[in-house]
């Protein structure tokens, strides 16, 4: 999708107290952008009522005091600021920053490479090279603290999740479907694919910025073999390097 | 020296929680905070205390306790069996635990989650605005055997006061409001969540919690691959087999599964409460109504206070008798108590 369909940008609630301005119904990068830079205005507006606001995929979320702001006169407010231009055109944000983030592909670190090779039509050598030279953007943030969507990867990995959810995948699993990465936050199950590894704490509670990756930041999972990554646990950061992006 | 609470033994599953951590979605942090957020305000309200005040949680099982020195607590949340030095005390109430005295709390007798509140508030260095333990994001931990609580300055001085609740602790009737993906399900099925008993399964905790439905699972017309889209505590997410989960205070922030509907605030504190095997009878109900709901629950639980009066005993069992004051605390009879 590159342009808007007339369906979009839609605004749905959910719950007593929720506002969901979607600006697609699936994955796009016009849709993306949108999303990041509506939130961005939403939050610049400083609207009283208003509570937080996040950004997913394609939806930009109002949460608000809904026995303080009327859901009425918040969605006519919604509506005025989204005339006011075509979100699909807007820039990404700010201050981005581009990560290397050190990788094990496969073995019994990642078990589900050869699977997910399969599925893309490729070799197992032909999926770590695809997948190490990909450079994704974070596209959201969501699921645990600081866990990244990223995407969007090459056209042969829009393979489907698992009918099945895997039981756990490790906390730093690199996780791939429907041209999509997910980097896990924490020890969870998931439906996803396990292809790679990494040693990155994306929440540190301590720091002072607990949060590693941020939306629109660019990410490459570099290639890199067990024993380095062992050696990399000790580093908060799992290995990882950033430079602002200018 | 301040007060400190002695966890002689710890329930297996006993947390410090408050009202939770709200505006980090964007982080992809969810509130948390008490599962049972009433009976965080009906403990404070006993014990003339904000609302939000730290508060220890405990899963089906208390604990075993004892205070450095006297100290005012209040018991609130699923009724549990409870002692102090081996004499039974009133549940939904508050009381002096003297110091070195052993507090008793055992299992469940109907809900889940059981609170102990202390006078004063537990103690400890927030983060990112709030003390309570979230443990699927990696904040806090399971309090342990042994462990020694910080309890902060009390300014109150009442205790003795018993607080009148509605029975929220086997399951009941709960009220919908929709959800962003609601319009995937065909009238069918939403019927269906309406009509049909669904039951609490075994499989819960403060992340969520499984409904068993008679009538099979649910089917969603407009497929499964719906694009992650943000998750709200109450929402009711039907997962790849068809199962409904209501998702809790500590649930995931983004989902891919479509939810159905989404449980109101105010009946939430039902939905954590049910024990396993509770029935639930679900219903929607329009926007309008939903706020007004809303703001009628927001009115009562800033009138707490009102819905609590004095703990009568019988004197005859009052061991304590002579540490009493009784001619103190006159009223003229119109204070807002």
């Amino acid at each position: 999708m590159t342009q808007s369909s007339p369906a979009f940008p839609m605004i749905r609630t959910g719950g007593v107290d929720g506002l969901l301005v979607s600006f697609g119904d699936k994955l796009s990068e016009p849709a993306n952008r949108a999303a990041l830079a509506f939130r961005a205005a939403v939050e610049a507006e400083g609207w009283e009522g208003v509570e937080e606001t996040s950004s997913t995929l394609v939806s930009c979320f109002v949460r608000f005091d809904p026995l303080h702001l009327a859901h009425d006169v918040l969605r006519s407010k919604v509506d005025t600021l989204l005339k006011r231009r075509n979100w699909f055109d807007a820039a990404l944000p700010e201050g981005r920053r581009f990560w290397r983030i050190p990788t094990v592909y496969g073995s019994d670190l990642a078990p589900q490479l050869a699977q997910a090779a399969t599925a893309a039509g490729m070799s197992e050598a032909e999926a770590e090279t695809s997948l190490s030279n990909a450079r994704v953007r974070v596209q959201a943030l969501g699921f645990s603290p600081g866990q990244p969507y990223l995407g969007e990867l090459p056209e042969a990995w829009d393979i489907p999740r698992q009918s099945q959810l895997t039981d756990r995948v490790s906390k730093g699993a690199l996780v791939v479907a429907i041209r999509q990465f997910v980097l896990f936050g924490v020890s969870a199950p998931t439906g996803w694919q396990h292809v790679g590894q990494t040693a990155i704490n994306l929440f540190q509670p301590e720091a002072d910025e607990p949060i590693l990756l941020r939306p629109g930041d660019e990410v490459q999972f570099i290639a890199t073999d067990a024993a380095s990554l062992n050696n990399m646990r000790s580093d908060p950061n799992g290995g990882a390097t950033y430079e602002t992006l200018k | 020296m301040s007060a400190q609470l002695t966890i002689l033994r710890a329930g297996p599953s006993m947390t410090l929680q408050d009202m939770g951590r709200p505006g980090h979605l964007a982080l992809g942090l969810s509130r948390g905070g008490a599962a049972d957020r009433l009976a965080l305000a009906e403990g404070a309200a006993l014990l003339g205390q904000p609302a939000d005040t730290l508060a220890l949680e405990m899963a089906a099982l208390g604990g075993e306790f004892q205070a450095s020195q006297d100290t005012r607590i209040a018991l609130t949340g699923a009724p549990m069996r409870v002692t102090i030095d081996g004499d039974a005390v009133v549940w939904n109430a508050s009381h002096c635990l003297p110091a070195s005295a052993r507090l008793s709390i055992g299992a469940a007798m109907s809900g889940c989650y059981g609170y102990l509140h202390v006078g004063g508030g537990f103690a400890s260095d927030p983060f990112l605005g709030a003390r309570s333990a979230h443990l699927s994001a990696g904040i806090g931990a399971l309090l342990q055997d042994g462990e020694v609580l910080a309890i902060g300055t009390d300014k109150g001085r009442e205790t003795n006061r018993v607080i009148d609740v509605e029975d929220r602790f086997q399951g009941g009737e709960v009220r919908l409001t929709p959800s962003f993906q609601t319009h995937l399900f065909g009238k069918t099925e939403l019927d269906r969540l309406q009509l049909e008993p669904l039951h609490r399964a075994a499989r819960a905790n403060r992340m969520g919690l499984a409904l068993t439905p008679h009538g099979g699972g649910y089917h969603i017309e407009g497929g499964r691959n719906v694009v992650s889209e943000i998750v709200l505590p109450g929402d009711i997410q039907v997962t790849g087999d068809g199962t409904p989960f209501v998702l809790m205070v500590e649930c995931q922030t983004t989902g891919g599964y479509p939810r159905i509907g989404t449980v109101l605030p105010c009946d939430l504190p039902r939905v954590a409460q049910a024990p396993a095997g509770a029935e639930f009878r679900f219903r929607f109900v329009d926007l309008n109504e939903a706020v007004e709901l809303e703001r009628a629950e927001a009115k009562r639980r800033a009138e707490l206070g009102k819905h609590c009066r004095p703990l009568i005993r019988d004197p005859r069992l009052m061991r304590d008798l002579l540490s009493y004051n009784l001619i103190g605390g006159m009223i003229a009879g119109n204070e807002d108590i």
